[in-house]
């Protein structure tokens, strides 16, 4: 069994390093910008929490296809972690952009912006992830299904992103071409830092977590070892295997 | 003399559900022909067993064959030779018995001859074209044994088979699931002098473990006090 | 494939035999036209703001096959009973699947006029053949999603609150192309060809989610 607390304090060290890092650049290095003021600034939050947010739903979607290759609950369980912590990254990076638009168009809400209205169509979709799975009552029957909406979902976030993005004129500013950005150097570095500190934040969390989780179902299966089969209630919401 | 193999064989059987263990360490070997009940409480694991041997549910430990393929892995094979009679009667209720016979003959490849022939057979002939929710209890049950039947299977899993029957439809259906059909037969049942009657060998199960495994004659009273406690 | 047309003989024969779906689906996109009348405040709509109600509304009447799909199956022992024959079981998805299809089209045939009658400015005629497109590529998405949606939400508590949910989300991309397409279609001088990006966009939306569904099917069904 993996221990998920192992090299959890380091890890956990250079997130705050790298967050404290950004922070610093962000509010004394990176320059402010022309147009839009000192509220631009949130733009180094909104863009690394959407972007994680995104590769946590598909991290969440491949694990889930560990899941279902193997059968074993565990891949559940890490793929469940990795999709409610995408989404309140999510939800995070919603809330965040939605200023950024107010701050920059005017408006709480634009849907001139395929991101924008794309990131909020996959959020209305993984938040239907939980009350389904808890709805069901057995327990293997509720981690397969679990983990093929998982997969479902994951292919869904690259369809949707085309055709919104074909069905709206773009107004939200192409923060990463191909070409690396039209960013100018202060800002780009700023944004790879704060986006290598979000990311790493993920993470962490991701492994605390699975730890809690872990601990928990290692303590319940001792304690019906040595109090027998009944002798505990059941958990009510939990994805963990036993 | 090479011994048969054997038509069921479960070594260290174990099944869950979440926390819960429903099976754990269940062995037992059934001859070919002979009748293995079944026995215990509600919810010491009989149907989950059934099922389990049904390929409806797939084992967590242990090894599980089937007319001498290992399950879960060959499945497929030995699906078309298995006969469940289950606690439901697994007929759509809005259609007539015909037409729910002709959908499983359908779905096993035997042909509409088979099917005129297992409705005669347990005397529904003259009632095959009402919908099965205008049936009494017992007719649906016989149309249950029907369809259990029809695809001629080799091995039969039968959760309480005499159910709903009167002594006429019991008669009826014996040639079809009794001990004169000469089938594989796994019973089980909530009235456990009946299901002895009928059985060669006996497996006892108490939350989930096998409390006895052996042939009926050894099966006592004390025994079966046991087993209900 | 014979098993599919066993699977889908037995559906449309209960289908017949109890009415339950396809008179609820008709009757429910009547009354949202009539709805919609009122709510627009509009004599007659066309182009995009048609396109938008007829395909809000083919959406919401799918939903409603959807919820009753694996209805029988659930409750008078269907599953156990296809799980015990020795078939693929992927055919349960494409029976399934071709019922809901069947369901939508005759629901179509009946809405899609009553619609151009009640609500629609334009006549349907030159863009006809373009709708017809449009709407049957829009029906695979439908029955597919559908499909999976109501093989998910049967096991679930509350299966006829989870089945909708999840499934407009995961539709989406569909019904953006879905309308898009039947935008132009609706106008009066209508050209009477679909725009070509909205079709592809559609039809590739059928083609990762059929190969998808076709590849998950089979763990909606194990024990």
């Amino acid at each position: 069994m993996t221990t998920y607390g192992r090299g959890l304090r380091g890890l956990s060290l250079a997130t705050i390093a790298t967050i404290s890092t950004a922070l610093v650049l962000v509010f004394f290095y990176a320059p402010l910008d022309a147009d839009q003021g000192f509220v631009q600034k949130i733009f180094y939050l909104h863009v690394p929490l959407a972007i994680v947010s995104l590769c946590g739903f598909v991290f969440g979607a491949l694990l889930a296809v560990g899941h279902l290759r193997t059968g074993d609950r565990r891949w559940d369980m890490r793929s469940y972690v990795a999709i409610h912590m995408a989404l309140i990254f999510g939800v995070a990076g919603l809330i965040t952009g939605s200023i950024w638009a107010k701050a920059s168009w005017g408006h709480w809400w634009v849907w001139n912006e395929p991101t924008l209205v794309s990131f909020l169509i996959v959020l209305l979709l993984f938040a239907t992830y939980q009350p389904m799975r808890f709805s069901i009552e057995d327990p293997e029957r509720q981690a397969r299904y679990a983990s093929v909406f998982a997969v479902l979902a994951g292919a869904f976030v690259p369809l949707n992103f085309i055709a919104v993005r074909l069905a709206q004129q773009y107004v939200h500013p192409r923060i990463l071409t191909l070409g690396g950005g039209n960013l100018p150097g202060s800002m780009r570095l700023t944004f790879i830092v704060a986006l290598i500190g979000i990311a790493l934040l993920y993470a962490t969390l991701w492994k605390y977590e699975m730890a809690a989780k872990d601990a928990r179902m290692r303590v319940r299966r001792l304690r019906r070892a040595v109090l027998g089969e009944d002798a505990l209630a059941p958990l009510g919401r939990s994805a963990a295997p036993s | 003399m090479e011994a048969a193999t054997p038509a069921i064989e479960l070594r260290a059987l174990a099944r869950h559900f979440g926390e819960r263990t429903a099976l754990r360490d269940v062995s037992v070997s059934v001859p070919a022909g002979a009748t293995l009940a079944v026995l215990g409480r509600n919810g010491a694991g009989k149907s989950t067993l059934l099922r389990i041997l049904g390929t409806l549910l797939r084992p967590h430990l242990g090894e599980v064959s089937v007319l001498g393929e290992p399950l879960p892995r060959r499945g497929f094979a030995v699906r078309g030779k298995i006969g469940f009679l289950a606690h439901e009667p697994l007929l759509y209720s809005d259609l007539t018995g015909r037409e729910n016979l002709r959908y499983h003959a359908g779905l096993h490849r035997v042909d509409s001859a088979r099917v005129e022939e297992v409705l005669e057979a347990v005397g529904m002939g003259a009632r095959a074209e009402e919908p099965v929710r205008l049936l009494s209890r017992g007719m649906v049950q016989r149309l249950a044994v029907a369809r259990a039947v029809l695809h001629r299977p080799r091995l039969l899993l039968l959760d309480e088979p005499r159910a709903n029957l009167d002594p006429t439809a019991s008669r009826l259906v014996e040639p079809l699931i009794g001990r004169s059909s000469g089938l594989t037969r796994v019973i089980t049942s909530h009235d456990p002098g009946s299901a002895l009657d009928e059985a060669d060998l006996v497996l006892g199960l108490k939350d989930g473990r096998a409390a006895f495994v052996g042939p009926a004659e050894q099966f006592r009273g004390d025994a079966l006090e046991e087993l209900y406690r | 494939m014979n098993t599919v047309l066993t699977i889908l003989r037995k559906d449309l024969r209960l289908e017949l035999r109890t009415f339950e779906t396809i008179p609820s689906m008709v009757l429910f996109s009547l009354a949202s036209f009539v709805i919609f009348h009122f709510a627009l405040n509009r004599a007659t709509i066309e182009g995009q703001l048609a396109a938008g109600v007829l395909t809000a509304t083919l959406l919401f009447a799918a939903m409603l096959a959807v919820n009753r799909l694996f209805v029988a199956e659930r409750e008078q022992g269907g599953f156990d009973a296809f799980l015990l024959a020795p078939v693929d079981r992927t055919a349960l998805l494409l029976a399934k699947a071709s019922a809901l299809f069947i369901f939508l089209v005759v629901l179509e045939v009946v809405a899609v006029p009553a619609f151009a009658l009640l609500l629609l400015g334009p006549s349907l005629g030159p863009a006809l053949i373009g709708i017809v497109a449009v709407v049957a590529l829009v029906d695979v998405a439908l029955a597919v999603i559908g499909t999976l949606v109501s093989a998910i939400a049967i096991h679930t508590r509350a299966r006829d609150l989870i089945g909708p949910v999840v499934a407009l989300p995961l539709l989406i991309p569909a019904l953006i192309a879905c309308a898009r397409a039947l935008g132009p279609l609706l106008q009066t001088h209508a050209s009477g060809s679909p725009p070509a990006k909205w079709l592809a966009i559609l039809a590739l939306y059928d083609v990762v989610f059929a190969l998808l569904a076709y590849a998950v099917f089979d763990f909606l069904l194990e024990d």
